[in-house]
């Protein structure tokens, strides 16, 4: 049975920033969407589904957005769906969009996912505990930093490897127009001596919280001929979830990040993802899950991703680029992010990226995690069409 | 589904559904306890495990949970280890078997498990709901889904569509079910108006609950199945959130939503419907053009027991079902969300010829 090949025709993003006050929810979600369909030079009609994403209602403190939200994106009279999977729901999002397409369901669907972590406070709303179950300890860096902590042992990385990556992603931001955090001055010696909030994460080491949208025209081939300008054309995507704490699960590895990436490259037919693979826009929400991921993603064995980071492979002119747009460590509308990452893949593909393209950028990976590194959403798209 | 179905393309077919007693309090029980036996029950009909399972789906609300991420949770009680491909709605599970459906569609896998929950108990569902509604204008001003669904049921009675016995008849007979998961059975007194012209016996009771469903492709579902209940069409569609711009005697959604799953081509033996008000199963009926012929929630529907978030995968599963047993040829099973019927999920569900 063969599936129908899925394109990306249009992108669109907001700028994003700590707080969108002069838009609604439904502003800012309109925005990121209008700007996908001129890109695609496609109108409202021209849709026939809408999926949409994002993190927990609580960031908002709103129950099933989509359904308020669905006069904003045009939505009356369609399909419309919303699919919620953690930190990797814009990648999820973006997933689902594409089966609809590729099971032939639909022709042309409109994907977007967004935060607007202004309306509350995402801190509280990842704090409602309930007894005899594990909180996240103060935030989702408490979370994690014992498994950087874990990976830093293992590995024998220096401490100096989670600055760099800081110092990188938020250099690459200042060439990215849409990123929220444009920090003109940063140099490594100011990261290495921002406080210390979860040891080892420093300040400079973390996420902002963002407002922001991002959206996506998905098609198929009849509709990529008609696109305006080059499409992406997706090559693999998969999910993978395991169960968030149990005694042999690796924290610093997870085998869900594994399987998803294998399957993926299976899709694609990629073998040997370090050579095959020109870049990567993976979600790095803490620095060090450059290196970690470098490794769970099959780009370095285990314990040498951060010999990649520190020799300068993955900086903007290195041979295997990482978060050409500053990454989630310089915008992180927490909802949209894994779709912006999966979006900037495309951009980068389509030839798109403006300052921060890479040249000759033939196939990017598009990477979301999320829970407590459970979930997992991959895309690998590409500037040709898939030929199998 | 928006075009005809293609030969070649896959036929997928319902084959195991389980669901639990629904109860108006499950205080005693996690999640994950409430939905552990419903998933080894569904699994137990086909002797399929979590391992064989090729795609795994959920619908769920963390609104009713009272607790970001509260999916995370339930993914223990399946044991997705080793890992699994899965995803999530923040739906009603009839939406997860709508992803499911999809996925199964696009040939990557051969068999899905779908499954969804909800706690009404632990808050009050009246004040939950309203944080559904726009957040800037409407929800500020606590407007609750039985005061919303009052003024649909006013403009039908106004409309001449209904009146105040024929709502108390529907559910009555709903709950005549003999239905051993429903919460309501037998006679239930109409009571006192809750909102006018809505009474007590009008509304749903406050339910938690869980179900689950099978899927599978083509002959992997008859060897799992006797009696396939195979999907033949299911599309679902929005209408605009603002009442105001609704015209509430009708259900547009709905009936786009039958269309485009082939409702209207054949007529149908069974529909189970989800209408948590008396009213919303008038008005279904309606846009579905269902006769008196048909066998309308013959499970007792969402006014029997109304488990929100698995109550419109209930309807599904219980279609589905009759289908099983024999007891239905073609059934239709509809599903809704949001402020009077907002949106509408129908499935077309038959058996092979006898």
């Amino acid at each position: 049975m063969s599936k129908e090949p899925v394109a990306v025709v249009g992108i669109g993003q907001t700028k994003h920033v700590a707080a969108r006050r002069d838009v609604s929810i439904a502003g800012l979600v309109r925005e990121a969407a209008g700007r996908a369909l001129a890109d695609a030079e496609l109108t409202w009609a021209d849709i026939d589904a809408v999926v949409i994403g994002k993190a927990p209602d609580f960031f908002e403190g709103v129950m099933m957005p989509e359904l308020y939200l669905a006069d904003a994106l045009g939505a009356v009279g369609k399909p419309m769906m919303r699919v919620h999977t953690a930190g990797s729901v814009g990648g999820s999002t973006a997933l689902v969009a594409a089966s609809l397409v590729a099971a032939r369901v639909h022709g042309t669907v409109l994907t977007l996912a967004f935060e607007k972590q202004s309306e509350s406070n995402a801190m509280w709303g990842l704090s409602l505990p309930i007894p005899f179950q594990q909180p996240l300890l103060a935030g989702a860096g408490g979370f994690f930093a014992p498994h950087v902590r874990a990976y830093m042992r293992r590995s024998g990385a220096p401490d100096t490897v989670g600055s760099l990556v800081a110092y990188k992603d938020r250099r690459n931001a200042l060439k990215n127009p849409y990123a929220h955090l444009h920090e003109h001055d940063i140099t490594l010696e100011k990261v290495q001596a921002s406080p210390m909030l979860w040891d080892p994460i420093r300040y400079s080491e973390t996420c902002p919280s963002s407002d922001g949208a991002v959206a996506m025209v998905l098609t198929d081939r009849a509709g990529a001929a008609r696109a305006p300008r080059p499409p992406a054309w997706m090559h693999g995507g998969a999910m993978r979830s395991e169960p968030t704490l149990f005694a042999g699960k690796d924290c610093v590895s997870p085998r869900a990040g594994r399987d998803c990436a294998a399957d993926v490259y299976r899709q694609a037919g990629i073998v040997d993802p370090r050579r095959e693979i020109d870049a990567v826009e993976m979600y790095v929400p803490f620095s060090w899950y450059e290196p970690m991921w470098l490794e769970n993603l099959g780009f370095a064995d285990e314990g040498e991703g951060w010999k990649l980071t520190e020799s300068g492979v993955t900086e903007l002119d290195g041979d295997l680029p990482v978060d050409m747009s500053g990454g989630v460590l310089s915008t992180n509308p927490i909802g949209a992010s894994g779709m912006i990452r999966f979006a900037e893949a495309a951009l980068q593909v389509r030839g798109q990226a403006g300052e921060h393209q890479v040249e000759g950028a033939r196939r990017v990976l598009g990477h979301a995690y999320g829970g407590g590194s459970q979930f997992f959403a991959m895309w690998l798209v590409g500037a040709e069409p898939p030929t199998s | 589904m928006t075009r005809e179905e293609a030969p070649g393309e896959r036929e997928i077919a319902v084959v195991a559904f389980a669901q639990t007693d629904h109860r108006r309090t499950s205080e005693e029980l996690s999640e994950v306890e409430m939905l552990m036996p419903v998933l080894h029950d569904v699994l137990g009909q086909t002797g399929l495990k979590t391992a064989d399972i090729g795609f795994t789906c959920s619908g769920s609300s963390d609104y009713l949970a009272g607790r970001a991420f509260s999916f995370t949770l339930a993914l223990d009680g399946v044991g997705a280890w080793p890992p699994i491909s899965e995803s999530h709605v923040e739906m009603d599970g009839a939406w997860a078997l709508y992803e499911a459906w999809v996925k199964l569609r696009t040939g990557d896998a051969d068999t899905a498990l779908v499954y969804s929950y909800g706690k009404s108990s632990p808050g009050s569902v009246r004040d939950v709901l309203t944080r559904q509604l726009d957040p800037y204008y409407v929800a500020p001003l606590w407007p609750d889904s039985v005061a919303l669904a009052a003024l649909q049921a006013q403009a039908l009675i106004d409309a001449g569509h209904t009146d105040e016995p024929a709502l108390a008849a529907v559910g009555a007979r709903s709950r005549s079910t003999d239905n051993p998961h429903a919460q309501l059975r037998g006679p239930v007194p109409q009571g006192d108006y809750v909102v006018r012209p809505l009474r007590t016996g009008d509304c749903p009771p406050i339910s938690d609950g869980a179900a689950a469903v099978v899927l599978a492709a083509g002959e992997r579902a008859r060897e799992l199945c006797a009696r396939p209940a195979w999907i033949r069409g299911i599309d679902h569609r929005v209408e605009a959130h603002g009442i105001g711009v609704r015209e509430l005697t009708d259900s547009p959604s709905a009936r786009l939503a039958a269309e485009r799953a082939g409702a209207f081509e054949r007529p149908v033996d069974t529909a189970e419907l989800h209408a948590p008000f008396s009213s919303q199963e008038v008005l279904l009926r309606k846009a579905l053009r269902l006769d008196d012929g048909v066998a309308v929630n013959p499970s007792g529907g969402a006014l029997a027991a109304n488990p929100i978030m698995a109550a419109g995968l209930i309807r599904i599963g219980e279609a589905a079902a009759r289908i099983h047993r024999g007891e239905s040829d073609r059934a239709l099973a509809h599903a809704t969300s949001g402020p009077c019927l907002q949106q509408n999920l129908v499935a077309v569900l038959e058996g092979d010829p006898r």
